[in-house]
């Protein structure tokens, strides 16, 4: 088994696309040939899918303060380097308060990978708005609608330098398995955001109370990455796009900082 | 345990203090560094990145202080000493991930070359406004290790020891410097020992601390022990309890215990003439070496001073600091801040005892000898 049975059941919402994420994660590992998770360490921030694996994965699990998962991430795989580091994290603790070391992450091609639960909102705390919140939307915080524009966070670890960059909805269960998979077998800095939903916090807001209806809307929305890339930005508007943005081969930090280290001479004290 | 010291060569050298402290770590078995950079605590950065490599670290300038923090937290976990060093400004965003390190019971070693603040402040300039900082920087219940150093030497040595009390406790430690002492040269004699002591393993439960029960080491990641490290509240395997009263109450207890019950143990300090004085003086940092200065001054007038310089700050050394109070008439506490040691020695001096505050502000100036004698002429009781 693994998840670690004596906490479940999990706190999650009837309907919470975390469900999709983790099962989708451990076909993966498990169509990769992980046997178990012994070989993975997963960090963690806080909010709902920060507690995918935390702590529910009978893996070595690591659950720190919100938006820092990264260079917490950063300092396990610099210095463990055989251990394979899976960073989960919702869009406000990875783009919202982490969004500086999700950025650096990606600048670097930290080699981890990065799975970003995006449900558009904060739902642990209640509904606040997030930095994916679509424009206009009233939520615990702008209860008379959202005048900011949301973040393409795909877009952005693209520009960063990602070595793999992909997105999908809950929807897209096969699609985000095997996006998964390749995120988890790139070197470099990988990452998947997966468009979840949040029926009991975001979907009420929208007015749709069940997961059914997310999913449905996810899947009406939805567009192919090939398709979009010849779209007017205009028709784009509402529209989700997914697919995989980058899967470039470029070398990652470890294989950078390796160089350093082969090329260190012994320095003599000044 | 002793050990042979073999990354620098035993001897005498002269060095800047952050570079002696860059040396103590890695002397000490520190093999990750992470840092912003942050005058005053710059050399120490810079002193690692050149020498992490060659043997066979990892050293790494991040985006934040806040990451770097978060980046010694998950090196340790990964089973590496780990260090950052930073001044005020920094040290305020680390505090997060400071109590992180606290409540997951992670060995690490976190410098703060303290500087004039509160803000921005004189960003070049010494000043000790960070003791209660230090103390309580980061929110909630808990107890903290803190030490300083007052010499080149100490930079050295008290690195050594701060590593070495982090491993033994399983917590952060504060290498509380300043930047007199950081940016000081002097001479440094290397012995061809030191006492270090390694990273214990444990492949048995229970890992985390409960009331009064502590973890004889720390568990390694990647061997298939499924190890879980929150800084929720938890129970002694690690699990999240964020719910139950009583295991918050033993977490927290447990965790204070821990530090607390060993305060005379950890209590280091340096102490002159304290059992029969007409004077007390509690010093730490820079401005101890101003006292030294003083004593001799008054030695003319035949005034015995007792001289108490802490090299431990935190757990805050009650018992000494009591009997120095007891014995003496009164006692001066100069600080380059506005009163922060001075606080915790009214705290536990007995009522009749004259506690002196002397506060010195402003522009990195140390005290001068001749401040700090002539405040002990001026109150010296007859």
């Amino acid at each position: 088994m693994h998840l670690r049975e004596e906490v479940l059941p999990t706190p999650f919402c009837p309907g919470c696309g975390c469900g999709t994420v983790a099962n989708c994660f451990l076909k993966a590992t498990e169509e990769m040939g992980y046997a178990d998770l012994k070989q993975l360490v997963f960090c963690s921030g806080i909010g709902c899918s920060s507690w995918i694996p935390s702590p529910h994965f009978k893996a070595d699990t690591i659950h720190v303060t919100h938006g820092r998962a990264l260079p917490v991430a950063l300092g396990i795989k610099l210095v463990r380097p055989e251990l394979k580091v899976v960073v989960f994290g919702g869009d406000g603790d990875l783009a919202g308060i982490g969004l500086n070391h999700l950025v650096q992450a990606a600048r670097r091609n930290l080699d981890v990978t990065v799975i970003m639960a995006n449900n558009m909102i904060y739902g642990m705390t209640g509904g606040q708005i997030a930095p994916t919140t679509p424009l206009g939307v009233k939520t615990s915080t702008t209860p008379l609608g959202s005048f900011e524009y949301p973040l393409d966070v795909s877009k952005l670890m693209a520009a960063s330098g990602a070595s793999y960059v992909a997105r999908w909805t809950t929807f897209q269960a096969i699609q985000l398995k095997e996006a998964l998979r390749k995120a988890l077998a790139k070197e470099g800095f990988s990452f998947v955001e997966v468009v979840t939903q949040c029926p009991a916090i975001f979907g009420r807001r929208l007015g749709m109370e069940d997961a059914r209806r997310m999913l449905h809307w996810f899947r009406e929305s939805s567009i192919p990455a090939s398709k979009a890339k010849d779209m007017e930005d205009r028709l784009l508007t509402g529209k989700i796009v997914v697919g995989e943005f980058v899967n470039i081969k470029k070398p990652g930090l470890l294989r950078n900082l390796d160089e350093l280290k082969r090329k260190a001479t012994t320095v003599e004290q000044a | 345990m002793l050990t042979r010291l073999t990354t620098v060569k035993p001897g005498s050298y002269f060095w800047q203090g952050n570079v002696a402290c860059a040396e103590g770590a890695l002397a000490a078995g520190c093999r990750f560094f992470a840092g912003y950079p942050i005058t005053p605590a710059n050399e120490i950065s810079e002193w690692m990145s050149l020498r992490m490599p060659s043997l066979g670290g990892v050293c790494i300038q991040l985006e934040d202080e806040i990451a770097s923090m978060g980046a010694v937290i998950g090196a340790s976990w990964g089973g590496v000493k780990s260090m950052t060093a930073t001044s005020g400004p920094g040290f305020s965003l680390m505090q997060e991930n400071i109590g992180l390190a606290i409540m997951t019971e992670t060995p690490c070693v976190v410098v703060d070359v303290q500087r004039v603040g509160p803000s921005t402040g004189q960003a070049t300039k010494c000043a000790q406004g960070d003791v209660m900082q230090a103390r309580w920087g980061t929110h909630g219940d808990h107890e903290i290790i803190a030490l300083a150093p007052n010499s080149v030497q100490e930079m050295f040595n008290l690195t050594i020891k701060a590593f070495n009390l982090s491993e033994q406790y399983r917590t952060p430690v504060i290498l509380l410097s300043d930047e007199v002492v950081s940016h000081l040269r002097e001479r440094i004699d290397l012995p061809e020992h030191i006492e270090v002591v390694d990273r214990r393993e444990i492949l048995q439960q229970p890992f985390f601390t409960s009331g009064d029960e502590f973890p004889k080491g720390i568990p390694p990641l990647g061997k298939g022990l499924a190890v879980s490290i929150t800084g929720s509240s938890h129970d002694s395997a690690g699990i999240r309890a964020t719910s139950d009263p009583e295991i918050h109450r033993k977490l927290v207890e447990g965790l204070a215990l821990k530090i607390r019950r060993d305060r005379n143990q950890l209590a280091d300090f340096e102490a002159t003439g304290i059992e029969e004085c007409d004077i007390g003086v509690i010093s730490f940092g820079c401005t101890s070496r101003a006292v030294y200065d003083a004593i001799e001054i008054v030695a003319e007038h035949e005034i015995k001073v007792g001289h108490l310089r802490l090299r431990t700050i935190w757990p805050f050394p009650e018992e000494k600091v009591r009997q120095l109070a007891e014995v003496a008439h009164s006692v001066l506490v100069p600080e380059m801040n506005l009163g922060q040691l001075s606080v915790e020695v009214e705290r536990v001096a007995p009522e009749d005892t004259k506690i002196v505050p002397l506060n010195k502000v402003g522009g990195g100036l140390m005290f001068t000898p001749e401040e700090i004698s002539s405040a002990i002429l001026r109150n010296v009781a007859r």
